[in-house]
């Protein structure tokens, strides 16, 4: 669906990506993964053609990033990280605007307002300004206004970075919703969880390079299944992985301080690959 | 695309559709401030040209309200869509062309100008000024708004902070507004200041309503001037659209 081939972005006097290839599938719910200023907005924004890239191709649905704007704009949703929408029109307005910029005829469009605003459970504000609205209410309505023109990829720039532990979660069950009805889901995060909860792979990027991309399984066991964690004498967290949960009972064991035994998650491989955590910049 | 424009248009429709009362009210205070300090209070002391002074300014005062009012209009709002609320990227990966997006937020700066125009008409004849409206003194109004809203477009994209926005208003329209053969003939500028001012629309604009206002002359060479700022105006704008990518 998604073929990138040696792209690169270079502002004034960084690299925002460097050398970047990656082909993402047809339905498939990818995310990507890395810390703030690893370039992940900045793909997303060279995909949404908001951002132009200093080198390298870009094939969407078989049509050049460059060549075929307006196709590819039709067939692409995006939700961007900050709360876009125009907040001097009402909910209902804000997603009547994005039907007519993409065209949608009239009489579709009443329809499918209905419906997207129901999907969003989001149909008894549709009169009110979004001024008024949670950041949650916010983040649905711009999901909902993302798929009025029924596209197929849609992109998530950090969709729940800022909200709360239970709106999250409802964001997580519409992305999952959207994901098995056949839309491709392009997700940028930097919550481990999320993406292990969502995506069918993912790719870790850090400092605009792509260090890792394959399912959350799959990189999760080149480090082992287990990992056995401890804080040394130096205050230094510490981490030894191992394939059987025996192997690090018996480590842990062997410790002088307190350990902890885990699964090995995502976090731990992009530790390991980077030497820095997620979340950190 | 006349579609895309009406799609533009509509959405500056809506807000100012809830704001009329609002916009009309406030759009009335500037005209009655230059009325009543230029105009009645001073007014009859000096002397513009055949008739009185309240007659001379009257249609300078509509050029620059035009001019500001089509600017503001578009340009303030677009520049905090674009730096502030982000609103602007939902058009940027919308199909549509530049062409209808400057268009469409023309479109909206035009009607802006226009309804300040017609409430600074109303105005004027409220405080018995003469002036002669007709279909070119609107026609010269509608070539104003059109100029100064599509500069407004290119503004908006061009300046990074709300401070460089207002700006704008500072450095380039306050002094049009005075300038530009509004509350006086640009005749009385010395030389090298008068070339220069003989460049810009405004002075243009005043000078065309003026004339039409009271003897109903309409200056082929304006004309002509405020038509080529208008192509100017409308392809750097578009430009500027294109450009819009980092």
């Amino acid at each position: 669906m998604i073929q990138i081939e040696n792209l690169a972005k270079k502002f004034d006097n960084h690299t925002a990506i460097d050398d970047l290839s990656l082909h993402i599938r047809r339905g498939e719910a990818f995310g990507l993964l890395g810390p703030n200023g690893a370039g992940k907005t900045t793909l997303i924004r060279i995909l949404s053609m908001l951002t132009k890239p200093t080198s390298g191709n870009v094939m969407i649905n078989g049509w050049n990033l460059s060549a075929a704007e307006e196709k590819i704009k039709s067939i692409i949703g995006v939700v961007p990280q900050s709360y876009n929408l125009d907040v001097d029109l009402t909910a209902w307005e804000n997603i009547e605007l994005h039907g007519r910029l993409h065209h949608v005829p009239q009489n579709v469009r009443r329809k499918k307002i209905r419906e997207m605003l129901s999907f969003v459970d989001l149909q008894e504000r549709a009169s009110d300004k979004v001024a008024s609205f949670s950041g949650g209410m916010k983040r649905r309505l711009m999901i909902a206004r993302a798929l009025l023109h029924e596209p197929e990829i849609l992109y998530l720039d950090e969709p729940t970075v800022g909200l709360d532990p239970q709106v999250r979660r409802k964001l997580w069950d519409l992305i999952r919703l959207m994901n098995n009805n056949g839309l491709t889901v392009i997700l940028t995060t930097h919550y481990i969880e999320e993406a292990e909860n969502l995506c069918q792979r993912v790719a870790f990027m850090d400092k605009g390079i792509l260090i890792a991309c394959d399912s959350p399984n799959a990189l999760c066991a080149t480090m082992g299944k287990f990992v056995v964690e401890w804080t040394a004498d130096d205050f230094v967290t510490k981490q030894q992985y191992f394939s059987e949960r025996v192997q690090a009972a018996n480590f842990s064991t062997s410790l002088p301080n307190a350990a902890v035994i885990r699964r090995v998650n995502l976090e731990d491989v992009f530790v390991e690959l980077t030497g820095r955590k997620v979340g950190m910049p | 695309m006349i579609y895309d424009i009406c799609t533009i248009f509509w959405r500056d429709w809506l807000v100012l559709r809830r704001r009329m009362f609002r916009f009309i009210l406030s759009r009335m205070i500037t005209p009655i401030l230059y009325l009543v300090a230029f105009g009645w209070g001073r007014g009859r002391m000096f002397a513009g040209g055949d008739g009185n002074y309240l007659d001379f300014i009257v249609p300078g005062i509509i050029a620059l309200n035009s001019m500001n009012i089509s600017f503001n209009a578009v340009g303030s709002p677009l520049n905090i869509s674009r730096l502030f609320y982000k609103t602007f990227d939902e058009y940027l990966i919308a199909p549509i062309s530049p062409v209808a997006f400057v268009l469409g937020k023309v479109l909206a700066g035009l009607v802006k100008g226009l309804l300040s125009s017609i409430v600074m008409i109303g105005v004027a004849l409220i405080f018995k000024a003469n002036i002669v409206v007709n279909f070119w003194f609107v026609l010269v109004i509608i070539m104003n708004c059109i100029i100064f809203a599509a500069i407004a477009v290119v503004a908006a994209l061009k300046m990074n902070s709300h401070e460089d926005m207002n700006n704008c208003n500072t450095y380039i329209l306050l002094p049009m507004s005075f300038l530009c053969g509004t509350f006086f003939a640009a005749e009385e500028l010395p030389t090298a200041l008068r070339w220069f001012i003989e460049l810009l629309p405004l002075t243009h604009t005043s000078l065309l309503l003026r004339s039409i206002a009271s003897t109903g002359y309409v200056s082929i060479y304006s004309v002509s001037i405020l038509l080529l700022y208008i192509i100017g105006a409308l392809l750097l704008a578009v430009k500027t659209v294109i450009d819009c990518k980092e």
